[in-house]
């Protein structure tokens, strides 16, 4: 591998971009690819970034050997409510980077989110900093639509790979006319995952953390795939 | 998802300084291989490394391959069947195939 070849590389994970590294097995001809568009392997670079998988794949009677980099996945989530504490801790043992964002300082307290990074700040100010991108999830949890609405617009013109929002089917349809109106596009709309969680029928706030991590899941390791 | 040291960085740091070295990646498993596809060891000159691509079972042999691959900048690819009775015994979770390959850094 040539030095300037992992030094790019290096510099895309530094900055959260995927890139996978073509390898022909075995005289090992290299290209570093971080846009798969037009590339001769084109698909099966596209299907490493969205799976994070390394693997070899044969093409026109020659190997080749892909090495997907894929950013850690992270989790923004606006509210530090009760949900929220037992969602943190299970989405960090899975591997998620976990942000909570929440204005209101009676919520947002070290004591009740120890060891959380919490920014006790609106997200209006706080989501610039934390440069969402297509390997983050967000969920919209405080039921409050002045913290919610823009974050929910910030996370779907970033591209998140899983957007969520809490609230009933009824709460669901007068957030989509005020995003709407914002200016989120029908189809952003679409992507928005609401009600929020798998429907296993959960019923406590740490049954409804299970049921949005599983959903969060099934959108890094199976997209495409809407469940159910 | 993984902790531990920051493998491709630490490569590109030895060369910078001056060190001879290689990166051997995990390209193929069959059975219990006991690392992932695409783990990486890094190896420098003087035999130094950081990282797995087996769990302990065949590190040794890869890194005396490496000084080959540093020594005449070709590529290998080794392949080793991991079924050592005392790596079982110790409890890696060894009984598989792996193929790695093994380049220069430069």
């Amino acid at each position: 591998m040539r030095l300037e070849l992992l030094a790019e590389l290096n510099a895309a994970r530094a900055s959260r971009r995927a890139a996978v590294v073509v390898t022909e097995l075995p005289g090992g001809a290299q290209r570093l690819v971080q846009n798969p568009a037009g590339d001769p392997l084109e698909a099966e670079i596209r299907a490493a970034i969205r799976s994070g998988r390394s693997g070899v794949v044969e093409a026109d009677g020659a190997r080749w050997f892909l090495t997907a980099h894929v950013p850690a996945p992270r989790m923004v989530v606006t509210g530090a409510v009760h949900i929220s504490q037992a969602l943190a801790p299970m989405a960090a043992a899975v591997g998620f980077e976990v942000t909570i964002v929440d204005p209101r300082t009676a919520f947002a307290t070290p004591e009740r989110f120890p060891g959380v990074d919490l920014r006790a700040e609106w997200p209006d100010v706080v989501l610039p900093d934390l440069a969402l991108d297509p390997f983050t999830a967000f969920a919209a949890l405080t039921h409050d639509p002045k913290i919610d609405d823009p974050a929910l617009k910030a996370a779907l013109d970033a591209g998140c790979f899983y957007v969520g929002a809490l609230g009933s089917r009824k709460t669901h349809a007068s957030r989509r006319v005020r995003l709407a109106a914002a200016g989120v596009s029908e189809d952003a709309l679409d992507r928005v995952r609401a009600p929020i969680g798998l429907p296993i029928g959960a019923a406590s706030p740490a049954e409804i953390a299970v049921s949005i991590l599983a959903e969060v899941i099934a959108a890094l390791r199976r997209p495409g795939e809407r469940i159910p | 998802m993984t902790a531990g040291p920051d493998l491709l960085s630490i490569a590109e740091e030895w060369v910078r300084a001056g060190r001879g070295v290689a990166l051997a990646t995990v390209v193929e498993t069959w059975g219990s291989a006991p690392r992932p596809v695409g783990s990486h060891l890094v190896i420098d000159g003087d035999g130094r490394f950081e990282g797995s691509v087996s769990g302990g079972c065949v590190e040794g042999a890869v890194v005396a391959e490496a000084a080959e691959v540093i020594a005449d900048g070709a590529p290998r690819v080794l392949e080793f069947g991991v079924a050592d009775e005392t790596a079982w015994r110790v409890g890696l979770s060894c009984g598989g195939r792996i193929r790695v390959f093994v380049e220069k850094v430069a």
